[in-house]
């Protein structure tokens, strides 16, 4: 046909369709990203003006006695943060999730909705809330404790070195508890009744059928839940500064790498702002998010079983 | 036998309806505490923490020196023209190139698609350093308009992956019956399309408006003047000063709770949908 040997006329609206998501995207996220990662390499000359140094920020990031302390610091703590969301959050987030798709469990959209409310607060909210409700001046909890009996237990476990982390991934569990709940909980009522049905009358009941039947349906699930976690704790910032400050204290206890960052970058009290320090721990962070992120992709998603339902 | 197993039956849908009232109780309790205790007067607070705030001494002292001090609804405001605007343009721009992306078939179509959605990936924070050094030689630092910006680009990764997944769906003939009416390409996405994937754009409403309103990290880096602050950032510094004020600290706190409280009663049912249609899918 002689209409398909002419060249079609350009279709200008597809580039016009396209243009505004394409440019704010590449001009007010990737290229700041790139340039933050290439700014790393730069040092600062001796005229002052900005010089190509290679790796170097990067090897006395991790091996200069005055970075490597903080460094591994942080990124130590951001592990045990990390581990703590993973060891309660989400074995947690499970056990609700299950207990709600429990049949035809009466008021379990008020249970929802409820056990879903915190992770719609902010940081700033949940920071401080449990900073005025864990205070000894307030004694709240001082007093709930000894309600029961265990008025000994309270100690300012925020105000610790050896507590305060440990409180505070606590406190982050407590907000963010319902998102794997929900992200299982969707999981868990699209696996089909007959399939349960069939499996009560081979008779695989109760804790069984849980373990034997729902939980290998939700893995996918649990790996997305995983990656988001891991993804969203090594990038945590707003609730250790707002209820730590900025040297999130006591004595860098809660130091992770978002704060890190935030303190090297800008500066505080005890030094003076280094944007290609700055760079350079945001360097850090892109490629441990990256390695978790590959991790995920190439380790875990293609070990997965899914099954069709 | 049969009675057994009712009994059974019951016993464990007991002991499941007690694992959820304790937990929904650690949920809610913290939150309704302070709001509780930001109408007693200091001695009570400190007194009768448990207790509920009682008529003969129940007090809005705390609500009086916040708001006479503060401008809490200047922040508000500034919360919400951010928040409205990303999600405008996040929502506009995501449909026009999740539109051109799964309707039209051109070179590089696949590239552009991984291009745009790789950003999912990606944190945006870690170009904090790239973005303000841009913003300030834009002349954008200190603005709303540089929080709208960035804001829209970090949500648009996700809000085109989305739509371009419902739009996918969106039948053909449709399209093409409007196309023989002579209906040019833009009135198609706009008035046929866009109606047909309202569920698409609550979703990914709901899922952008939550961190937007939340973020502390953008506006105190980009925009921390007094003139331009958010609610999150106001409260922040707000909280900070008041700190040995009890009544004002619990005032302030449930000043900045009870907007999203009330939003989230709203929108709870389209947001646990949304989760939950998301993840089935």
């Amino acid at each position: 046909m002689a209409t398909s040997a002419q060249r079609k006329p350009i279709r200008w609206h597809i580039g016009v369709l396209l243009a505004p998501a394409i440019l704010i995207y590449t001009v007010i996220m990737l290229l700041p990203v790139f340039d933050s990662l290439r700014m790393s390499l730069y040092g600062k000359g001796p005229d002052g003006a900005p010089m190509f140094v290679g790796l170097a920020n990067y090897t006395t990031l991790l091996t200069d006695s005055y970075w490597q302390g903080p460094f591994w610091n942080a990124l130590w703590n951001n592990v045990v943060f990390f581990i703590i969301h993973m060891l309660v959050q989400n074995p947690i987030g499970i056990l609700l999730a299950a207990l709600l798709s429990l049949g035809k469990l009466p008021g379990r959209e008020f249970y929802r909705t409820a056990l879903f409310l915190p992770t719609m607060l902010s940081f700033v909210i949940v920071g401080f809330v449990w900073k005025l409700i864990l205070s000894p001046a307030w004694g709240v909890s001082k007093t709930l404790l000894g309600s029961v009996g265990l008025g000994s237990w309270f100690a300012p476990w925020l105000g610790q070195p050896d507590t305060a982390l440990i409180t505070l991934a606590l406190i982050s569990v407590w907000q963010f508890i319902g998102l794997p709940m929900m992200l299982i909980y969707a999981a868990m009522i699209a696996i089909p009744d007959e399939l349960m049905e069939a499996a009560s009358c081979d008779g695989v009941t109760g804790i069984n059928q849980f373990f034997k039947i729902k939980l290998p349906l939700i893995w996918p699930s649990i790996g997305v839940v995983s990656i988001l976690t891991f993804v969203g704790n090594f990038n945590a910032f707003d609730l250790i500064y707002v209820s730590q400050g900025a040297l999130a204290g006591p004595n860098f206890s809660t130091d992770i790498l978002g704060t890190l960052l935030y303190r090297t970058f800008f500066g505080n009290q005890l030094q003076s702002g280094d944007p290609f320090m700055g760079a350079t721990i945001a360097g850090a962070m892109f490629l441990i998010i990256l390695c978790g992120v590959c991790v995920y992709l190439y380790g875990v998603q293609r070990r997965l079983a899914y099954y069709q339902m | 036998m049969t009675q057994g197993i009712a009994r059974r039956f019951q016993i464990s849908t007991l002991a499941a309806h007690l694992v959820l009232i304790g937990f929904t109780l650690l949920a809610l309790a913290p939150t309704l505490l302070v709001i509780m205790n930001s109408f007693k007067p200091r001695k009570e607070i400190f007194g009768a923490p448990l207790a509920l705030p009682s008529f003969e001494t129940i007090t809005l002292i705390g609500y009086d020196t916040v708001l006479k001090r503060g401008d809490i609804l200047h922040y508000f405001q500034n919360s919400l023209i951010v928040t409205v605007c990303a999600l405008f343009f996040i929502i506009l721009f995501g449909a026009m190139a999740a539109f051109a992306l799964s309707e039209y078939r051109f070179p590089g179509n696949r590239l552009i698609g991984l291009f745009l959605v790789m950003g999912i990936m990606v944190p945006i924070r870690l170009g904090t350093v790239g973005i303000l050094k841009l913003m300030v030689s834009l002349g954008l630092a200190n603005t709303l308009f540089a929080l709208i910006l960035v804001y829209t680009a970090q949500g648009l990764p996700m809000a085109v992956f989305v739509m371009s997944e419902f739009m996918r769906q969106v039948s053909d003939d449709l399209k093409n019956a409007a196309r023989v009416d002579g209906l040019s390409e833009y009135t198609i996405l706009f008035r046929l399309v866009l109606p047909v994937v309202r569920p698409a754009i609550a979703t990914i409403a709901v899922f952008t408006m939550v961190p937007i309103w939340n973020d502390l990290w953008f506006p105190l880096v980009l925009a921390p003047g007094e003139s331009t602050r958010t609610m999150t950032l106001g409260a922040q510094s707000f909280i900070g000063q008041f700190i040995t004020d009890w009544n004002a600290v619990l005032a302030a706190l449930t000043l900045a709770i009870v907007p999203m409280l009330i939003l989230y009663l709203m929108f709870s049912r389209q947001l646990i949908r949304g989760i939950t249609a998301g993840a089935v899918k």
